[in-house]
């Protein structure tokens, strides 16, 4: 097994939960030989907030999450919780969290997560682009001669 | 006398049959896909996730489509789906702070840091018809202006720095939870916000409403107000750690409210809070205005006696599948109710009579 | 590979699996005493097949189990972790219990429920050598006359009855058997 970090798996873990579906069939359309620790199941997390932000946490609503669990034919166990109710697009999440714990880490980092980390990368710029162009410029008036 | 209430499925399946007609409306008029009213209805839809205390845009979009645009209605769909999915654990709180933001506005600070964004916004608008949209005008592309990322941080932590806001209690415990244990007074805050988040608009905006016209009244300011979307982690028990499960979009309002202090505490602001699912900016400020109301008690104030003072009035009464539930039930078969309350009206009617013809004979 | 042991052994069919293991789980508590299959769950030692399926089937995030020393092994605490989610707590805040009879002990740690709330208690899932050899009679709801029963013990399980509608219950697990006592049945010595 590769030397995986903690931090690394977070990372990519949530970048295939923030994926669009079609996008990781894209590409990733042909799935390894896998074995199912735990079938794709929909079911829900509770979202909790903070009171003023930073204060005592209280209970904001459900989101809908599809989780499961497998196994690649050389052993190796990956997993997934992925927003929504895409059984697909957790079934992926899992083999690409399996793969990088395998050999030929780069090249699924080349092939899958590099695209998914630029699209991401140019959604926020996109967005944060266009909050910018709404930002209010203030200038004061000029009030009697000093 | 007992009245067997038996029969009328054909009935019954035959308004559903012309339910689902009625749902289509005129076949010469293109049908909505359920993707055109999760992009284009965003804010109907964002409203049933809200109330429907569920994220799921495509859901609530489906939900709209089945119960023909009526709202109420699709929040009840989304709340009896909900319902039956297990429930694999509650997120980390997430982290406003962090929010990728596209609005965000301050009535107290012009000059905050991170500015004014205004964000696809309807203020400013001036209400009239746009008549393009009638006539299938293209959309305008929004505007670009060259950013990395928006950093903001949250206003209310400025008065807070000066010490002159009331300071959070944090900590962590475990929120109640009213979807999985009955909803009990006292109700503490976390409870509290949790009812208002998934209450409706309507009745929180005229609760709010009530006590900006003297039923209650907190002076208060937006301190901050912001839209944007939030990553959303989860501890993951066979992993170990927290994982990023997704990202959702959220309305967060502060806001500050005048507070001439306590034998305790001095003079100081206080705060409201609302957050909500989606965008949702009028829904958020009411809620944050209700719960600085909601609040007399805890900071020492007079109980004036007003409704949106009323935990039990509010928190008893702001849940629109509860109430709906309760009122439209009446329109269905009372007849042995009735049948009794016939009865005595028309015994109570004879014995009124014949006191009378005594009356009159003696 | 531990990890994969670990996180194996769950219902291969979820739903058919954890309807027919729910139907066993009512079956007893509603028969008391009587012994009842219950398949589909491949979990750990020294977890029987029987406690593993009424763990699949009735625990969940919002269970917190107790773990008894019999059973607090890190396998068993994965698998639970795993396919339950149910948090690992102590013994007066859990819902379900699992162990020997002897390391459960004292049974008073659990909750017994409250006068407005008698639900909120524990139930426990007792793993037994063998459940077959009856030595108590018992009598009360679900049994038309008397039905005689494998117990661990006789006398916890008189003084349980007596705080009726307060109360704990529980589940005798060995290998694929399972037979329940509810606090509802009356328990006399054979």
């Amino acid at each position: 097994m590769s030397t995986l970090t903690t931090d690394t798996r977070k990372s990519y873990m949530g970048l295939l939960a923030r994926a669009r579906p079609e996008r990781l069939e894209q590409l990733l359309p042909d799935l390894p030989a896998h074995d199912w620790l735990r079938r794709p199941e929909i079911g829900t997390t509770m979202v909790r907030g903070r009171i003023g932000a930073t204060g005592a946490p209280f209970n904001l609503g459900e989101m809908t999450v599809t989780r499961c669990a497998l196994k690649l034919s050389d052993g190796t166990v990956g997993h997934a919780y992925v927003q929504g109710r895409d059984q697909g697009h957790a079934t992926r999440a899992a083999i690409v969290d399996a793969l990088m714990q395998s050999e030929g880490v780069e090249q699924v980092d080349a092939t899958i997560l590099a695209p998914l980390r630029a699209e991401e990368a140019e959604k926020r710029t996109s967005r944060a682009e266009k909050a910018a162009a709404t930002k209010v410029e203030f200038f004061t008036m000029v009030r009697g001669e000093d | 006398m007992y009245v067997a209430t038996k029969g009328g499925e054909r009935a019954i399946d035959a308004a559903h049959q012309w339910l689902s007609d009625e749902r289509r409306g005129d076949r010469s008029v293109p049908e909505l896909s359920v993707a055109q009213i999760r992009e284009q209805m965003a804010l109907a839809v964002n409203r049933v996730m809200a109330e429907g205390s569920l994220y799921d845009p495509e859901l609530a979009a489906l939900a709209i489509k089945q119960a023909r645009g009526d709202l109420i209605e699709a929040v009840f769909l989304i709340r009896a789906y909900r319902t039956t999915l297990p429930r694999f654990g509650a997120s980390v709180p997430v982290e406003t702070d962090r929010m990728d933001i596209i609005r965000r506005i301050s009535a107290t600070f012009k000059d905050a840091p991170g500015g004014q964004i205004l964000g696809p916004t309807f203020d400013y608008t001036h209400r009239l018809l746009d008549f393009k949209l009638m006539a299938d005008g293209e959309a305008s592309e929004a505007l670009r202006k060259e950013a990395e990322a928006v950093v903001a941080p949250h206003i209310l932590q400025l008065l807070d720095q000066d010490g002159l806001m009331e300071p959070l209690s944090d900590g962590d415990e475990t929120p109640p939870d009213l979807t999985r244990e009955p909803l009990e007074m006292p109700a503490d805050r976390p409870l509290r916000l949790q009812a208002l988040a998934r209450g409706d608009e309507g009745f929180v905006l005229s609760m709010a409403y009530s006590t900006q016209r003297g039923y209650g009244r907190t002076h208060a300011f937006v301190g901050e107000l912001r839209i944007g979307t939030c990553a959303v982690e989860m501890e993951v028990p066979e992993l170990g750690f927290a994982v990023e499960i997704g990202e959702i979009e959220l309305t967060e309002c502060e806001t500050v409210n005048q507070f001439t202090g306590s034998k305790s505490e001095p003079p100081q602001f206080t705060r409201g809070y609302g957050l909500v699912l989606g965008q949702s900016e009028r829904k958020s400020i009411s809620m944050s205005l209700v719960d600085r109301a909601l609040r007399w008690e805890e900071l020492g104030e007079d109980n004036v006696g007003v409704p949106a003072q009323d935990a039990e009035f509010v928190l008893y009464h702001c849940d629109n599948i509860q109430a709906t539930g309760f009122l439209e039930h009446i329109k269905l078969p009372h007849y042995v109710d009735f049948q009794s309350e016939l009865e005595l009206i028309r015994k109570l009617r004879r014995e009124a009579a014949d006191a009378q013809v005594k009356e009159a004979a003696e | 590979m531990f990890e994969a042991e670990v996180l194996s052994g769950g219902f291969s069919n979820p739903a058919q699996d954890s309807a027919r293991a729910f139907r066993a789980c009512l079956e007893a508590m509603a028969r008391p005493g009587r012994i009842q299959q219950i398949v589909g769950a491949v979990p750990p030692a020294p977890l029987s097949p029987a406690a593993g399926a009424i763990l699949l089937t009735l625990a969940d995030a919002t269970t917190p189990i107790f773990i008894a020393k019999s059973h607090d092994t890190e396998a068993v605490r994965k698998w639970i972790a795993f396919h339950c989610s149910a948090p690992v707590v102590v013994a007066g805040e859990a819902d379900f219990a699992i162990g020997t009879w002897d390391a459960l002990q004292p049974v008073s740690q659990f909750a017994i429920g409250t006068a407005e709330y008698p639900d909120r208690s524990a139930t426990l899932i007792v793993e037994c050598e063998d459940i077959s050899a009856p030595m108590a009679t018992l009598s009360g709801p679900g049994i038309e006359t008397t039905q005689t029963a494998y117990l661990p013990t006789i006398d916890a399980f008189v003084a349980n009855g007596v705080k009726f509608p307060l109360g704990y219950d529980c589940y005798f697990t060995a290998g694929s058997q399972l037979s329940a006592l509810p606090r509802s049945t009356k328990v006399e010595s054979l």
